[in-house]
């Protein structure tokens, strides 16, 4: 199991037969993006259908997780019982990822250094054997 | 020869109090006290009522309150399609095009929250019955489009509404330079506002910018004065005909445009969608919806008397003062600092009943409700002579607006 950021009462992921693909990748170390096999469109979260051409078709396409930050928000007040303050809900730009950004936290990250524009990388968090969360880190050398 | 437009002719409320005070009564009770005051505000009987609209998932469904008030007969029931408090204006304009339609003569617009009764709303993980953690954490089936749009959210602790907006309004701070102190002088611009207001929950506890900076910090940049009240009360107003507008108690006040919408890709916005195009991350995504706006009315921001703004958060404020163009882009800073909001001596007076930031949280249709009451000249905060209002619903997720005109 990986090192712990947050305590075992975070709400769950919710999915739906679109979405749960991207969930199990994740169970297994993988972030992917979802890219569209007709135009090379890579979408995230993930969808039935194209925006841009309205294939139907797709693949999953694993990305490096480096990135930086987009924006955040530095959170007081607590989601789960025995939760560090504050924390660090953040929207990274991935960089290989074809201009996709995700939703995640930051972790192992001084408020203080905080800023748009900081490089990241990707940190797993095992929350149980079948739930993997991919949280982000400030990149390291 | 133009099209005949609907108007609003009656206004009603209940009590406003602070989130969970109101226990006695139900809240599809309170939402009936409201309809009441309305229908007897414009002259109108129960009687005449044949239509109701609503939005943002509404608990009181319109065939029981219809039951409950005893309608001759419901013609037309409607509800908004957004999550949140996006779709105030647009269940106005509902009943406008039902009235303009012919399929209702009388449509009541309602919104009643006793939120102690049920759960904090502004959380669609609770709203929506979402399951809580399992042991050992899984991931869990969701049970709706949005639900599932939440669950790119959820296991990362984004369920607050104020850490939500946070992010938009981080980025415009970082773009533009805008600063705490400026969201500031929105909340004590409404505050003062509020101060005339009896009905305003916030009315007897001034508020300095000083006092606003010394406030906790919630989400950063959104600090406790940033975020509006939560409340329990109930409001609704009365839409109809031209026609039969004309001979009733109060001075109509006319629907001069309203529009609702969301721009290409924008979903449920900031939310839970990290992938917002650049161009209107930082902003409330209004744009678009605004120049249709004003080219429906054929009006412009400079026509504008009197605003009542969606302020469920001090930077969405700021940012659809841009995106109706009442500044620049990235200049709602200075523009608020300015004094540009005050009842007196501001440019563009906003929020005269004190907003959800300082009246109630009642969604925002206690913004029409504040819109009609300005332009008949009934506002504790009046703008004289005022003849256009815009009112707006909630920004940085899908929205709606309406132009309110006197004649
Ligand atoms: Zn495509």
């Amino acid at each position: 199991m990986s090192e712990r950021f947050f305590p075992d009462g975070m709400p769950p992921p919710l999915a739906d037969a679109t979405t749960l693909p991207w969930w199990q990748a994740a169970a297994e170390h993988r972030l992917v993006v979802q890219r569209c096999t007709a135009c090379g469109h890579t979408r995230l979260p993930p969808a039935p259908i194209c925006s841009e051409c309205r294939s139907e078709d797709s693949d999953w396409r694993e990305v490096s997780g480096r990135g930086e930050v987009y924006t955040y928000t530095l959170v007081h007040r607590p989601i789960a019982a025995g939760q560090e303050l504050p924390f660090v809900i953040a929207v990274i730009a991935l960089e290989d990822a074809g201009g996709v950004r995700i939703l995640s936290n930051l972790v192992d990250v001084d408020p203080d250094v905080l800023e748009i524009g900081m490089p990241v990388e990707l940190v797993w968090e095992d929350m149980s054997a079948d739930l993997a969360i991919p949280r982000f880190r400030p990149r390291q050398g | 020869m133009s099209r005949p437009r609907a108007h609003i002719v009656g206004i009603g409320e209940s009590r406003y109090t602070r989130w969970g005070k109101i226990g006695d009564v139900t809240e599809h009770a309170l939402a009936c006290q409201a309809i009441q005051r309305a229908v007897a505000d414009a002259g109108l009987s129960l009687d005449d009522v044949d239509g109701m609209a609503s939005f943002a998932e509404d608990r009181n469904e319109a065939i029981f309150l219809a039951a409950e008030l005893g309608l001759p007969a419901l013609r037309f029931a409607n509800m908004v399609w957004m999550p949140g408090g996006g779709g105030g204006c647009a269940a106005v304009a509902n009943a406008a095009m039902a009235v303009e339609t012919g399929q209702a003569e009388v449509v009541v617009v309602y919104r009643s929250l006793c939120q102690g009764q049920f759960f904090r709303f502004g959380n669609p993980v609770a709203d929506a019955g979402a399951p809580t953690q399992p042991a050992p954490p899984t991931v869990q089936q969701a049970s709706s489009l949005l639900l599932a749009s939440m669950g790119f959210a959820m296991p990362y602790g984004l369920l607050m509404a104020a850490a939500a907006y946070a992010l938009p309004t981080r980025r415009h701070m970082h773009l533009y330079g805008t600063t705490s102190e400026q969201l500031g002088a929105i909340a004590v611009t409404f505050r003062e506002h509020a101060s005339r207001n009896p009905r305003a929950v916030m009315g007897g506890r001034p508020m300095t910018l000083e006092d606003h900076q010394a406030s906790p910090m919630i989400a950063d940049p959104h600090r406790l004065f940033d975020c509006c009240l939560e409340s329990d009360g109930a409001c609704a107003v009365v839409v109809t005909s031209q026609e039969r507008a004309r001979d009733l108690a109060r001075p109509p006040v006319e629907l001069l445009a309203s529009e609702q919408g969301t721009p290409r890709g924008y979903a449920f916005g900031p939310f839970t969608n990290a992938n917002v195009a650049d161009e209107l991350y930082a902003t409330g995504a209004c744009e678009e919806m605004a120049g249709r706006l004003w080219g429906k009315a054929g009006l412009g921001p400079r026509d504008v008397d009197v605003a009542q703004i969606y302020d469920h958060f001090t930077g969405c404020v700021l940012m659809q003062l841009e995106d109706y163009g009442f500044c620049k882009r990235g200049e709602g800073g200075p523009f608020v600092e300015s004094g540009a909001l005050a009842w007196k001596g501001g440019s563009l007076p906003t929020n005269t009943h004190g907003g959800s930031l300082s009246e109630a949280y009642i969604h925002g249709l206690n913004h029409v409700v504040e819109g009609v009451r300005a332009l008949r000249g009934e506002s504790t905060s009046p703008v004289e002579g005022a003849e256009v209002c815009l009112v707006t619903s909630a920004a940085c997720v899908p929205s709606s607006a309406v132009l309110l005109g006197r004649r």
